[in-house]
């Protein structure tokens, strides 16, 4: 059932990363460069949509709290994220959208796998070293979300019901994605 | 491109997906998945690399700290690749074919070894090309582990379940990405 339910899930997942563009890379520079926002309103308004019905869901006891995986808040989050961005506008590659490029042909994709493999291995190799260290510090309390969710994670945001702060993050999401212009010159 | 939705259809299409996944089984991530394939490679050619252990709450443990963590659950994933979060991400080579055969966008023989905005900007030689990709795959797996998850994982994953190291991720990421992008190919 579990393996049925990946199979599905990643072949859909896959599917609607190559249909909105996400696995061409000439998109996600044009992105970053501020030139063309056509993956930035979908992705915002991917996010807006999956939050509202992922909380809509939970109020209405469709969607289990307890399939919620939350990640924790440390140092090395952020400073990991300055890491991946350099390697993100360099390649034009993030991890999911260079394995679904597998599946057009893309060949400088395939390298950027086997590039991540390396990076992979390189941190398997240094965490011995550093798991230690201020970079593994949690940031307020480490698995916490901003609305309140019913669930073993703390929510920052207290005295307001969880999907009223979800859905007022939605509407925001939805209306810079719908406000962004689609490219600079328009 | 031809065959691409507009954003807003595909915006809709990317949130399902998105929420399909938590909704049936759990929050997509990938980035982790690099990992395991590298443990399952390791322990082809080391014997020690993985082991059963009844004293760990996984039942595995690994010799390797990484692995290791968390009560081996990463050893564990190692020793059974059949698992869920292995088998989603490998599908997902599947649904881009999928979509590439039915009408989807198709790039060109051009576009498959580098963007048009990357041979504007530094030519047609292909192992320029690789060279870059090769050194950003190593990067965006190194920061991502380093975070603890990816784009998918942290960002989008994260921020619709509204968790505050999406958002701690999205800064650093895109704070880092923007300048990194305008200063290599330029606003033109």
């Amino acid at each position: 059932m579990n393996i049925i339910s990946a199979l599905c899930l990643g072949t859909l997942f896959g599917f609607v990363l190559h249909r909105v563009g996400a696995t061409n890379p000439h998109l996600i520079i044009d992105m970053l460069r501020l030139k063309d926002f056509h993956l930035a309103k979908a992705i915002l308004l991917g996010i807006a949509f999956a939050s509202s019905l992922l909380f809509i869901g939970m109020a209405t006891g469709m969607i289990d709290p307890g399939h919620l995986s939350v990640k924790s808040s440390y140092w090395g989050v952020p400073l990991g994220g300055v890491i991946l961005g350099i390697g993100w506008a360099l390649a034009g590659y993030c991890p999911g959208t260079a394995v679904a490029a597998l599946g057009e042909g893309r060949k400088d994709g395939a390298v950027f796998v086997l590039g991540g493999l390396a990076g992979a291995f390189a941190y398997m190799l240094v965490f011995a070293k550093i798991k230690n260290t201020f970079l593994m510090d949690k940031i307020s309390g480490g698995k916490v979300t901003l609305a309140q969710t019913e669930s073993s994670y703390d929510a920052l945001i207290q005295g307001v019901p969880g999907i009223i702060v979800a859905l007022a993050f939605a509407m925001v999401f939805a209306l810079i994605a719908w406000k962004m212009p689609k490219s600079e010159e328009s | 491109m031809k065959g691409q939705l507009n954003w807003f259809t595909g915006g809709i299409a990317l949130g399902l997906a998105f929420l399909l996944a938590v909704w049936v089984v759990k929050p997509i991530g990938v980035s982790t998945q690099f990992v395991i394939l590298d443990g399952i490679v390791w322990d082809l050619v080391s014997d020690d690399v993985v082991k059963e252990d009844p004293k760990t709450k996984s039942g595995y443990a690994s010799s390797n700290a990484y692995l290791n963590k968390s009560g081996g659950k990463y050893a564990k994933n190692v020793a059974n690749p059949a698992n869920y979060s292995f088998i989603f991400v490998l599908s997902m080579i599947f649904g881009t074919f999928l979509s590439r055969m039915t009408k989807g966008p198709v790039p060109t023989q051009a576009d498959q070894i580098a963007p048009t905005v990357w041979r504007n900007r530094f030519g047609d030689e292909s192992y320029k090309r690789y060279l870059a990709v090769f050194a950003g795959g190593f990067l965006v797996l190194l920061g991502a582990r380093l975070a603890g998850g990816c784009t998918s994982g942290h960002m989008m994953s994260g921020m619709m379940q509204t968790s505050l190291s999406g958002y701690l991720f999205a800064f650093g990421a895109f704070g880092a990405a923007v300048p990194m992008a305008v200063i290599l190919f330029g606003r033109k």
